[in-house]
């Protein structure tokens, strides 16, 4: 009943993202269904990472930059009056493109760490528990449950991208964003990774960056493909469809050169 | 070097190919005898002694020879031998072996120096626990004259640096933290943090005898001209204290990658817990090690105490009231003002003692710093 309620749909209304003068994305709207993945493909620099991170409020981080438009999970605007983006971060997780394990602490505490930062008080048994539940729901459990006390950064780093997606998971998210999860792993951990992402779908919604189509088409329910007209002008949403028609009948142009390599 | 000239023969023909496949220039090295340069430089010590000894120069103008001569007979040696890309190297390698030898010397002549006039007094008990109360010339004379045990030692002057320098610490330790903090996390790159930053910079500068004027001045408008205390004296070494300790700190918090920060905050950690939780464990060893180096700095510290501390020869436990004494000091009144002017060698061998304590504790925060680095670092590998 609990994990029912987890995945939350999302909306977004003409979303224009800027940095300082600079405006990177422009006027994106969509919907994103829960319990499905959805992918983000496109050329480097088009603002799909940009747009993943004004999903749960990251991109504040980078000084001067600032979001017009709407985005709503279940009906409320993330960045409506009174919003605390550290909560909005609590249902929003997110999984980044190098690995980052926290340097000071175990594999355990790693996991554990949403939970602990935050201030909440474990009892030994709930976080065994917790820490078990996560790192099985990431698939590393079988890897590392003899060595929870060992560093993180022991791991290798397919393991440490897992590990950090135990982490995410920690803190029962309703959405996990992904950006690029595999660019810097090898085939056989991104193997493991797209195999982890369809087994969170029956749980969470998912949202993934990726430079790799074939990956897009391996693992989305859906495809948004983003592009800019030149360099110097805002990203923008070409085409969102169903990923089984993005890939194999775009509606755009612009879409199947990008999908065909005949972009550019 | 350009083109390798047709004299020196190419080892292998695999050069050769190499040459025609890639354009790759076939190295004109050939190998040179095993430790070629041990056996140039046991020539120039042989030659630096022949020197000393035969023509009856000086050590110094001998070494510098020596030195000279080695550098001159690794080039030409291995020029012979091996060519001119590997002469170059060696004559290079002599060239910073000298620079690293000159940089040493000064090091272990002080050392040296320093443990051999005040070695044997500065660990002996009664050094360590007497004070200079009531101790006159008469004792330094029977002490020089009658062989009598030498009386007075440097108790209240190892209190009072240790009390002085860890205020000094509780001052500045926070104030730079935190503003090392401001700068990295919070100030990014406004005008306030560049203000900072320029002030920083400006007060790592500032000559140590100004900021115990400043702090006793600062004293003197708040409790009455003339007021000399050991919290005055902490202060004076803050104003020294607070820059470093600002410029350490600040390296090292912006090497902690922003990776972690993002990683952090994406689990919905507020900010504050970030830096407290994340940002400064990752940084914590070098953080304690930066502090260490900054106290290091300041323990020795003469000038700015000598105005703002004041003098005495007796214990004195109570920062905010009276005169204190700190090791350097000491060695200052000791060596300047010898308790018998007829007798000053009792005075100097005790402030050559107080020497070697301060030796002591720089290289004992040092090797602290090594320790506290070694102790925080994150831990890789299993």
């Amino acid at each position: 009943m609990e994990k029912s309620a987890m995945s939350k749909r999302i909306d977004i209304n003409d979303l224009n993202i800027f940095y300082g003068a600079f405006h990177a994305v422009k006027d994106v709207s969509m919907a994103i269904e829960p319990k499905t993945v959805t992918a983000f493909i496109g050329p480097s620099g088009c603002g799909k990472s940009t747009f993943l991170r004004t999903l749960n409020r990251m991109h504040e981080v980078i000084p001067g930059a600032r979001v017009e438009g709407e985005v709503s999970i279940d009906g409320r605007n993330l960045y409506g009056r009174g919003v605390d983006p550290v909560d909005v971060r609590r249902e929003v997780g997110m999984v980044f493109q190098r690995p980052n394990p926290f340097p000071t602490m175990s594999i355990k505490e790693n996991v554990l760490a949403g939970v602990r930062l935050n201030s909440k008080r474990l009892s030994t048994s709930a976080a065994d528990e917790l820490a078990e539940r996560s790192l099985r729901g990431a698939n590393l459990w079988n890897e590392v449950k003899d060595r929870l006390d060992k560093p993180g950064s022991s791991l290798s780093g397919g393991q440490q991208q897992r590990l950090c997606i135990a982490r995410a998971i920690a803190v029962r998210p309703q959405v996990l964003l992904m950006d690029e999860p595999c660019s810097a792993l090898d085939p056989i951990s991104t193997l493991a990774i797209e195999d982890l992402i369809n087994e969170l779908k029956s749980d969470y919604t998912v949202v993934i960056v990726t430079h790799n189509m074939q990956q897009a088409a391996r693992v989305s329910d859906r495809t948004g493909f983003f592009n800019l007209e030149a360099t110097g002008q805002p990203g923008q949403l070409v085409e969102f469809d169903d990923t089984q028609r993005i890939f194999n009948n775009p509606a755009q142009q612009a879409t199947e050169d990008y999908i065909s390599g005949r972009f550019g | 070097m350009s083109t390798p000239t047709k004299d020196r023969t190419p080892a292998r023909r695999m050069d050769h190919e190499l040459d025609h496949l890639s354009g790759i220039v076939p190295s004109p090295v050939r190998p040179a005898p095993r430790h070629l340069s041990l056996m140039v430089l046991g020539g120039a010590v042989l030659a630096t002694l022949l020197i000393h000894t035969v023509l009856d120069r000086s050590l110094v103008l001998s070494a510098v020879i020596g030195y000279l001569l080695y550098v001159i007979g690794v080039n030409v040696a291995y020029r012979l031998t091996s060519g001119s890309r590997v002469a170059t190297d060696h004559t290079m390698r002599a060239l910073v072996y000298g620079a690293f030898v000159l940089a040493i010397i000064p090091l272990v002549s002080l050392l040296w120096t320093v443990v051999e006039n005040g070695g044997a007094r500065a660990l002996s008990p009664d050094y360590l626990l007497q004070t200079m109360n009531g101790v006159t010339g008469v004792h330094d004379k029977a002490y020089a004259e009658d062989g009598a045990p030498m009386v007075g030692g440097a108790y209240h002057a190892i209190i009072g640096t240790l009390i002085i320098t860890g205020i000094a610490a509780l001052i500045s330790i926070p104030i730079g933290l935190f503003t090392a903090i401001y700068l990295v996390e919070y100030g990014a790159k406004n005008r306030l943090s560049h203000a900072i930053r320029f002030m920083v910079d400006v007060m790592t500068g500032i000559p140590s005898i100004v900021a115990g004027l400043f702090a006793f001045a600062l004293f003197g408008v708040l409790f009455g001209v003339g007021t000399k205390n050991g919290v005055a004296g902490a202060v004076a070494l803050s104003v020294l204290m607070i820059p470093t300790v600002v410029r350490n700190s600040e390296e090292m918090l912006r090497i902690v990658p922003n990776e972690l920060r993002e990683a952090s905050l994406a689990l919905g950690v507020p900010k504050w817990r970030t830096i407290a939780k994340v940002v400064l464990p990752t940084a914590a060893s070098g953080l304690a090690s930066g502090i260490t180096l900054a106290i290091a700095r300041v323990i020795g510290e003469t000038a700015p105490l000598l105005v703002a501390v004041g003098f005495t020869r007796v214990l004195n436990l109570n920062p905010v009231d009276g005169p204190m004494n700190n090791l350097a000091l000491y060695a200052y009144y000791m060596f300047t003002r010898p308790l018998n002017p007829g007798y000053r060698d009792p005075s100097i061998e005790r402030a050559w003692a107080a020497a070697v304590l301060l030796v002591i504790c720089v290289i004992a925060l040092n090797l602290l710093a090594r320790l506290i680095a070694k102790f925080f670092a994150p831990k890789t590998g299993s």
